[in-house]
């Protein structure tokens, strides 16, 4: 490893070095391809942040993927209600990996407003990994954009042969029954607070 | 003379080749570098998260078939009619007579379809 003085001192001479982690995780992070998807009012902000004004293009991810099969982050982008929870987990099934998960706002991260109705789930985590949570209801496209960034730094600390052998799996796909979703919650990934 | 003619040619030929290059070339190095994770969800159907059900070889009734005809024939004929109507003034009488003969030989078509009870659903 060559150290940061060395490295700067180079640089000032015009030469520049890296590793093969640090060149490909630069266009990792560079090219996030979003699944394209809304399911509440943070749709709306995702879309104004996908268009001019807020521009995701400058982050290299404009491009809204209509398929899983070509997408690799997936922004919970709204309200998950019961009925829905299904579908979305099978959709972040159907991504190709390594695949990353934004929850976008106080809905898809623990039922926000709805967090006492009965048709709403509380929290996509309960079913799916989530690697970024962003507040806000719904969050403004500055916020989403800095989720985004955050995510960028996640996939910037991963070795990139870790990423690419890690093999994530597949999650249960709940059921929607007559008494909500069955099962309730993936073990794996979500523990129920205990009553303290 | 020829040379050049065929020179012409030349630039066509080597942006058809690169063209097959640029859009093979990433399928093949996909098969070796792309790192495969099958699953069972994974490897089902795409329809927008939902599970597909049933058979992908649906059988349509046949009669969707004269209907669609039906539609097709009527439908090139106002494609047929506009230009003519922007037109028809500045034509004279006969252009008038021959669009008036076009229509009536697809409605005597409509008609005979009409009387073997194509249009009748059920």
């Amino acid at each position: 490893m060559v150290d940061e003085g060395l490295k700067s001192e180079l640089q000032t001479e015009g030469i520049y070095l890296t590793t093969w982690d640090q060149l490909v995780n630069w266009g990792r992070r560079n090219s996030i391809w979003p699944l394209q998807f809304g399911l509440a009012c943070c749709a709306i902000e995702m879309i104004a942040t996908a268009a001019s004004r807020y521009d995701i293009a400058r982050f290299g991810s404009e491009i809204f993927r209509a398929s899983p099969r070509q997408a690799d982050l997936m922004i919970v982008a709204g309200t998950v209600t019961k009925k829905m929870a299904p579908q979305v987990v099978r959709l972040y099934n159907q991504m190709a990996e390594p695949k990353y998960v934004i929850s976008m706002g106080a809905c898809a991260t623990s039922g926000g407003p709805f967090h006492t109705g009965y048709n709403v789930l509380k929290g996509i985590d309960r079913y799916i990994p989530v690697d970024v949570y962003i507040p806000g209801c719904p969050p403004t496209p500055q916020a989403l954009l800095e989720g985004l960034m955050q995510l960028q730094q996640r996939i910037k600390g991963q070795s990139f042969g870790q990423a690419m052998d890690k093999k994530q799996g597949e999650y249960p796909i709940p059921e929607f029954g007559t008494a909500g979703l069955e099962p309730r919650y993936t073990p794996g990934v979500f523990q129920p607070p205990t009553a303290s | 003379m020829t040379d050049a003619y065929f020179q012409q040619y030349l630039f066509i030929g080597l942006l058809a080749a690169a063209a097959v290059v640029l859009g093979v070339a990433p399928l093949i190095l996909a098969k070796f570098l792309a790192p495969k994770k099958p699953g069972a969800s994974k490897q089902d159907p795409y329809e927008c998260g939902v599970q597909s059900t049933g058979d992908s070889w649906v059988q349509y009734r046949a009669q969707y078939y004269v209907y669609a005809l039906l539609f097709v024939i009527f439908d090139v004929e106002v494609v047929f009619m506009y230009p003519w109507a922007l037109v028809w003034k500045g034509l004279g009488p006969v252009a008038f007579l021959e669009m008036i003969l076009f229509i009536a030989i697809v409605a005597v078509g409509l008609v005979y379809a009409w009387k073997k009870g194509v249009l009748e659903w059920e």
